[in-house]
C-alpha cells in the first residue's frame, strides 16, 4: 500500500469530483447527477479516510503515511502532509460530515446548485488538507482558504441578513489570519524552516514566544470561537444555510483547538504557561456567559451555536491545563462537539426545511406528528447535555479531572457545564418537543424521510458508540500527545 | 448469573424501543415483565448466596477508557451490599412491571412505558453493581435520565414536563458536586476503584487539601463533595423540591423511582463508601444534620397535603432523612436495613394510592374521598399493611430498622446524634400521624366524593393486586426474616467487608426510651384518628387557630417561591442581560460594528475631499507644494 498516496489522493479527490461537475451541464434534467457526483465523492473520500484509520500505526507518536514534496526552489517550503493521532480524527470528522451536508443540501438548496456543490466539495479539500498540513506554510494556505468557500456558502446560499453575517465573519477571522502570517513569516526568519516536525519543542526565547503566541491566539480564539471573540458565530451560524452551520460548528470550529495544540502548545510551551491564566478566565466566562445567554435566545439555531461556544471554553480549560486527562479530554469533546452540534443542526434542518423557519415559540408539541424525530433530537440533547453513555460525557468529565489538578476555581467554572449545559438544552426541547400542538400550522408536519433518517441516524449510533467505548478515539492520540505534554514540562522545568 | 440480573432489562428495553412498536404491545409487557421476574428470582437466589460468609467478588467487563493514569473498567462488583440492593431494586421493579400492565391499560404508548421501566432498571442495576465511582455515576446519571422521561411520560402535561426538567435540573446540581468529587479522588488517591480507594484511606487522614483558598481535611472535603450527590438524587433538604413534584409521572414510576429505588442512591452512595466516610468526621456531623432536618422538614409538610401521593412522596423524603441520619452516625447497616424495609412498605403504599386513584377515575384528592374502605377492601388492607410497616408496629419490618436506627442514635456519643434521636421521634409521632390520617381520609368516615364516582369505585384487577400481595408480604416479613443478618447477630459474617461495622453489640434500648417511642407512635395514631374519625370539625378549626403554622406547612415552607425568588428568576435576568447589553451593547457595539461605524464614518469625511472640482485639487497640490517646500528649506 506504500505506492499509493493515499493521504494526497484523500485530499485531492473531492477537487477531481469537482471537476467532473464543472463538465456536467446545470439544467433540470442533470441536476440530480450534479448531487450524485458530490455525493458519491465524498463517499469515496471518507472510505479513503477510513482505510487510513484501518491502517493507522497508535504505537507510533510521530506522523504518519508521509508525503513530501519541494515547493519553491529556493525556499524551505514543502509540499509535506501527514497524519498523526491528533489530525487523524479531525480528518475523518471532515469527511464524515460533508456526505451528510450533501446529503442534508438535497432538496433545500434551489439556486446555483453546482456552484454550492463546487464549494463543498472544494472546502472538504482544504478541511482535509489543513490538518494534514506537516508545513506550516502550507496550513496556513488551507487554513485560509477554507475562508473563501464557507465565505461563500454564507453569502450566496444563506439567510436574510447573510451579507451582514459573512462580513462579520470575514474581518473577524481575516484579522486573525493576519496577524498569524507575520507570526510565521517571523518563525521562518527565526528558524529558515516551516516544518510542524522539526519547530516541536522549545526552540524560541521566552519573550519572542510570548509575541508569536499574541499572533496565534488572535487567529485561534476567533476561529475556535473564545469570549469575547464569539459574536461572529452566532450570526453566521443563523443566516448560513444547514449544511454550513453543520460544517461550521462541526469542523471549522476545531481548527481552533487544533491550532492551540499544534502550535501553541507544541512550538511555544513557555509562553502557553505563561498566558495559561488568560485561557483559563477566558474560558471560564465562556461556559458561565454564553450557557446563560443561550437559555434567552428565541432563534433554534443561535442557541446551539451559543452552547458551542460554551463546549468550546470546556476544550479550551482542557488544552491549557496540559494534562494527558485535560488534552485528551478536550480532543474528544472536540470530536463529540463536531459529532453533537452538527446533528442538532441537522435537526433543525429538518423542522426549518418543513416549517421555515427557526423560532422557538412556534413550535411545540412535535413528538405528537414526528416520535423519531425527538428521539433522535434527544439523543443529540443528551449528547449535548453530557449524559454518561453519550459522546458529550467523556470529553467533559476528563476535563474536568483534568482541571482539578490544575486550580479549583476553573474545575468549577468547567463542571458548572454540568448544570447549566442541562438548564437550556432540556428547555429547549421542552419547548420544541414537548406538549401539545398548538400552532395549526403544525398540525399536518411529517416525520423524518427516508433520506432524513439516512442523516441522523448513522449520527446518533456515534454518539452513543463514541460513549460506550471511547477508547478507540483516545488510544491513537495518546502518543503524540504525550509528546506535547512531555515537551511542555520539559520547557517549563516540570 | 450476575450478568443476567443485569442485562435482562437492559435487553427488554432495546426490544420495546427498536421492535415494540412493530408488534402487539402485549409481547412488550410480557417479556419485559418476565426479564424482570427472572431477574428478580436471580437475585433472591444471588442474595441467600451471600446471606453466609462469602468474599466480594468482581467481575472484570471491558475497559471504558483509559486517559493517563486514569483508568475505567466496566465491571460488576457483588457483596452483600450489592445483592441487597439486586433484591430490592429488581423485586419491586418486577410488581411495578406487572402492577403496570394493569394500571396503564388505557394508555396508548404502552411499549414505551415498559422500556421506559426496564431501562430505568437497567441503570439501577449498574450504579449498585459498580466497582468504581464513574460507572456508578453512569448508572447514576442513567437513572436520573429514566427518571426524568418517566416523569415527563405524559408529555402532553405541561405540569409533568416541567416537573421532569426540574428533577433533572436539582439532579444534575447534585451531580455536579458527585463530579467534582470524582475528580477529587482521583487527584488525591490517583484511582478510582472502590478498592485501590478503601486501601489507601489511612494514608489520607490528616491530610489537607487546599480548594478555592481554603484547607480542608481532604476527606471531609471529598466526602462532602460525593454528599452533595446524595442530597441531590435523595432530595435531602434544600434539594429535595423536585421529588414532590415528580408525582406528576404515573404512579408505578413514583413507586419504584421516587420512593423504592432511585431516591435510596444516595443512601447507597454513602454506604459503599463507607471506609472513606468513617474518617469524615466533620462531613458526617452535617449528613446527620441534613439527614434528620429532612426527616422532620418533610414530615411536618405530609400533615396538611391533600394529593395522596404527595404525602407519600414527603413520607419517603421524610424516611430517606432516617437513612441519612443513621449513615451520620456510622450505622450503615440500620441505614441500609431501612433502605431494604422501606423499599418493600413504600412500594406498596405507593403502589395501593395508585389502586385507589384507579378505583376513583384518576381523583388524588383525598378531599374527595373517604369510607373507600367498603368498596375496595383489599386495596384498604395493603394501605394498612404498608402503614403499619411504616410506623414501626412491632414486628412489621419498618419496626426492626427504625428501631435500630434510633437504638444507634441513642447509643452514639455526640450531641449531633442526640439531636437526631430527639428529632427521629418526634418525626416518628408526625409519621404515625400523617399516615393514619391519610388512611382515615381515605378509606373510612363518610365519602366526600359525588355518588356517581363513589358508586362506580371497585377494585382493581388481579393484575394490579398480585403485586400489591408480594410487597405486603415483603413489608410484613423482611423484618422479621433478615433481621438478624443486617443488624443482628450475624451481620458481620453477613457484611463481612461490604460496608463498616460498628462495634458489635446488639443494643436495646433502655425501658424508658422504648416507652417514649411507642407512646408518641401511638399519640400520632390517636391524635389523626380524633381529628379525622370522631371529630369532623376539629380539623377545620386547628387549621384555622394555628393559621401561620399550618400555612407554612400547607404551603411546604415555600421553598419554591423562594427559589423562584432567589434562583429562577435572577437566572433569566442575567440571561437577557448578557445577551442583550453584554454581547450586543459592548461586544459588538465596540467591537465589530462600532470599528465599521468609525470606518464608514471617516470615509464619509474622506469621500468629501472627491468633490470632482479642479480648483479643488489644484488648491490641495498647491497647498501639498507649499508644505514639501517648506519642508526641504527648513531641514
Amino acid at each position: 500500500m506504500t505506492d499509493i498516496p493515499l493521504l494526497s489522493l484523500t485530499i485531492f479527490l473531492p477537487i477531481i469530483g469537482a471537476l467532473v461537475i464543472l463538465l456536467i451541464k446545470e439544467d433540470e434534467k442533470s441536476v440530480n447527477n450534479i448531487k450524485k457526483v458530490a455525493f458519491w465523492t465524498s463517499i469515496g473520500v471518507f472510505i479513503l479516510s477510513l482505510l487510513i484509520w484501518l491502517q493507522f500505526d497508535s504505537s507510533n507518536p510521530g506522523y504518519q503515511f508521509e508525503e513530501k514534496f519541494r515547493w519553491f526552489n529556493d525556499f524551505n517550503f514543502y509540499y509535506h502532509v501527514g497524519i498523526d493521532g491528533i489530525s487523524l480524527f479531525m480528518v475523518i470528522l471532515s469527511t464524515f460530515l460533508t456526505p451528510l451536508c450533501i446529503l442534508a443540501s438535497w432538496e433545500n438548496i434551489k439556486k446555483r446548485i453546482k456552484e454550492y456543490m463546487l464549494a463543498f466539495l472544494f472546502l472538504e479539500t482544504v478541511m482535509i488538507g489543513m490538518f494534514a498540513s506537516v508545513d506550516i506554510l502550507l496550513f496556513y494556505v488551507f487554513f485560509e482558504a477554507v475562508l473563501i468557500p464557507m465565505y461563500l456558502i454564507i453569502g450566496i446560499w444563506g439567510g436574510e441578513k447573510r451579507i451582514y453575517a459573512s462580513f462579520k465573519f470575514f474581518l473577524y477571522t481575516l484579522l486573525g489570519s493576519v496577524l498569524m502570517l507575520i507570526a510565521i513569516v517571523a518563525i521562518y526568519r527565526f528558524t529558515g524552516s516551516m516544518s510542524i516536525l522539526e519547530l516541536q519543542g522549545n526552540n524560541f526565547p521566552k519573550n519572542i514566544q510570548i509575541y508569536l503566541w499574541l499572533a496565534f491566539f488572535a487567529s485561534f480564539a476567533v476561529k475556535i470561537p473564545m469570549w469575547p471573540f464569539h459574536t461572529w458565530l452566532p450570526d453566521a451560524h443563523v443566516e448560513a444555510p444547514t449544511a454550513g452551520s453543520v460544517i461550521l460548528a462541526g469542523v471549522l470550529l476545531k481548527m481552533g483547538g487544533y491550532g492551540f495544540i499544534r502550535f501553541s502548545l507544541g512550538m511555544l510551551p513557555e509562553a502557553s504557561q505563561y498566558f495559561s491564566p488568560l485561557i483559563m478566565i477566558l474560558s471560564v466566562i465562556a461556559v458561565i456567559y454564553t450557557s446563560l445567554v443561550a437559555l434567552a435566545q428565541t432563534d433554534i439555531k443561535k442557541l446551539i451555536a451559543y452552547s458551542s461556544v460554551a463546549h468550546m471554553g470546556i476544550v479550551t480549560i482542557g488544552i491549557f491545563v496540559v494534562n494527558s486527562q485535560g488534552l485528551e479530554g478536550a480532543m474528544v469533546q472536540m470530536i463529540s462537539h463536531g459529532i453533537v452540534s452538527g446533528a442538532l443542526f441537522l435537526c433543525v434542518g429538518v423542522i426549518y426545511d418543513r416549517m421555515h423557519t427557526r423560532d422557538i415559540n412556534f413550535y411545540g408539541g412535535l413528538v405528537n406528528k414526528m416520535p423519531i424525530y425527538a428521539t433522535v433530537f434527544m439523543i443529540f440533547m443528551l449528547g449535548s447535555v453530557g449524559l454518561p453513555g453519550t459522546s458529550g460525557f467523556v470529553g467533559e468529565f476528563l476535563v474536568i479531572v483534568g482541571a482539578f489538578q490544575y486550580s479549583s476555581l476553573v474545575v468549577i467554572g468547567a463542571a458548572s457545564g454540568i448544570v447549566l449545559s442541562a438548564v437550556y438544552m432540556l428547555y429547549l426541547y421542552k419547548r420544541i418537543i414537548f406538549g401539545l400542538i398548538e400552532n395549526e400550522k403544525l398540525t399536518e408536519i411529517l416525520d423524518l424521510n427516508l433520506r432524513e433518517k439516512i442523516i441522523l441516524i448513522p449520527l446518533a449510533l456515534v454518539v452513543i458508540m463514541i460513549g460506550i467505548f471511547p477508547n478507540i478515539f483516545i488510544e491513537p492520540m495518546r502518543l503524540p500527545l504525550e509528546l506535547i505534554i512531555s515537551n511542555y514540562e520539559l520547557a517549563n522545568g516540570k | 448469573m450476575e450478568h443476567l440480573i443485569i442485562f435482562l432489562p437492559l435487553i427488554g428495553f432495546l426490544f420495546c424501543f427498536f421492535l415494540g412498536k412493530n408488534f402487539n404491545f402485549k409481547i412488550s409487557q410480557i417479556l419485559t415483565t418476565s426479564f424482570l421476574f427472572i431477574s428478580a428470582i436471580l437475585s433472591w437466589i444471588l442474595f441467600f448466596y451471600y446471606l453466609g460468609e462469602k468474599d466480594t467478588e468482581v467481575i472484570h467487563i471491558f475497559n471504558w477508557f483509559n486517559s493517563g493514569n486514569f483508568i475505567v473498567d466496566w465491571s460488576i462488583r457483588i457483596d452483600s451490599l450489592t445483592t441487597t440492593m439486586f433484591v430490592v431494586v429488581c423485586s419491586v421493579s418486577a410488581c411495578v412491571h406487572l402492577y403496570s400492565i394493569g394500571y396503564m391499560s388505557d394508555d396508548s404508548s404502552k411499549e414505551r412505558f415498559m422500556g421506559y421501566l426496564s431501562l430505568f432498571t437497567f441503570f439501577m442495576l449498574i450504579l449498585v453493581s459498580s466497582n468504581n465511582l464513574l460507572q456508578m455515576f453512569f448508572g447514576w446519571e442513567g437513572v436520573g435520565l429514566a427518571s426524568y422521561l418517566l416523569i415527563g411520560f405524559w408529555h402532553h402535561k405541561s405540569s409533568a414536563n416541567n416537573a421532569a426538567i426540574k428533577a433533572f435540573l436539582l439532579n444534575r446540581v447534585g451531580d455536579f458536586g458527585f463530579a467534582l468529587g470524582i475528580a477529587g479522588i482521583f487527584f488525591i488517591f490517583g484511582s478510582i476503584e472502590f478498592d485501590v480507594i478503601f486501601n489507601n484511606t489511612e494514608n489520607f487522614k490528616d491530610h489537607s487539601i487546599t480548594f478555592l483558598g481554603f484547607s480542608f481535611s481532604t476527606i471531609d472535603f471529598l466526602c462532602f463533595l460525593l454528599f452533595i450527590g446524595a442530597m441531590g438524587k435523595s432530595a435531602q433538604l434544600g434539594l429535595h423540591t423536585w421529588l414532590p413534584d415528580a408525582m406528576e409521572g404515573p404512579t408505578p414510576v413514583s413507586a419504584l423511582i421516587h420512593a423504592a429505588t432511585m431516591v435510596t442512591a444516595g443512601v447507597f452512595l454513602v454506604a459503599r463508601m463507607s471506609p472513606l466516610y468513617e474518617y469524615a468526621e466533620v462531613t458526617n456531623l452535617f449528613i446527620t444534620f441534613i439527614g434528620a432536618s429532612t426527616a422532620i422538614f418533610a414530615a411536618s409538610i405530609a400533615l396538611t397535603q391533600n394529593d395522596i401521593k404527595r404525602v407519600i412522596a414527603y413520607s419517603t423524603c421524610s424516611q430517606l432523612g432516617y437513612m441519612f441520619f443513621a449513615a451520620g452516625i456510622g450505622a450503615y447497616n440500620a441505614s441500609i436495613f431501612h433502605l431494604m424495609t422501606h423499599g418493600f412498605f413504600k412500594a406498596l403504599l405507593f403502589l395501593s394510592a395508585g389502586s385507589v386513584i384507579h378505583a376513583m377515575h384518576n381523583e388524588q384528592d383525598m378531599r374527595k374521598m373517604g369510607g373507600l374502605f367498603k368498596k375496595i377492601p383489599f386495596t384498604g388492607t395493603m394501605m394498612w399493611i404498608g402503614s403499619l410497616a411504616i410506623i414501626g408496629f412491632p414486628y412489621f419490618s419498618g419496626y426492626y430498622s427504625k428501631e435500630s436506627i434510633l437504638e444507634n442514635a441513642y447509643y452514639s456519643n455526640s450531641s449531633m446524634a442526640t439531636f437526631a434521636y430527639s428529632i427521629g421521634i418526634l418525626t416518628a409521632l408526625l409519621t404515625a400521624f400523617y399516615s393514619w390520617r391519610l388512611l382515615f381520609m381515605t378509606f373510612h368516615g363518610e365519602t366526600r366524593s359525588n355518588n356517581k364516582t363513589f358508586d362506580n369505585a371497585h377494585e382493581s384487577p388481579l393484575i394490579m393486586t398480585f403485586p400489591l400481595l408480594l410487597l405486603a408480604f415483603g413489608s410484613i416479613f423482611v423484618g422479621m426474616f433478615f433481621a438478624n443478618f443486617y443488624i443482628g447477630k450475624m451481620q458481620y459474617t453477613f457484611w463481612g467487608e461490604a460496608i463498616i461495622l460498628q462495634d458489635g453489640k446488639h443494643y436495646y434500648l433502655p425501658f424508658i426510651q422504648t416507652l417514649i417511642v411507642k407512646s408518641s407512635v401511638a399519640i400520632g395514631v390517636v391524635l389523626a384518628a380524633l381529628i379525622y374519625f370522631y371529630k369532623k370539625n376539629l380539623s377545620k378549626k386547628l387549621a384555622e387557630n394555628l393559621n401561620p403554622l399550618h400555612s407554612i406547612s400547607y404551603n411546604k415552607w415555600y421553598v419554591d417561591e423562594i427559589y423562584n425568588y432567589i434562583f429562577i428568576k435572577p437566572y433569566f435576568f442575567l440571561a437577557n442581560l448578557f445577551w442583550k447589553n453584554g454581547d450586543e451593547k459592548i461586544i459588538d457595539g465596540y467591537g465589530p460594528n462600532g470599528i465599521s461605524k468609525i470606518i464608514s464614518v471617516s470615509s464619509n469625511y474622506l469621500s468629501r475631499f472627491q468633490s470632482g472640482y479642479l480648483y479643488h485639487y489644484a488648491f490641495a497640490m498647491l497647498g501639498g507644494l507649499v508644505i514639501l517646500l517648506t519642508w526641504f528649506i527648513y531641514y
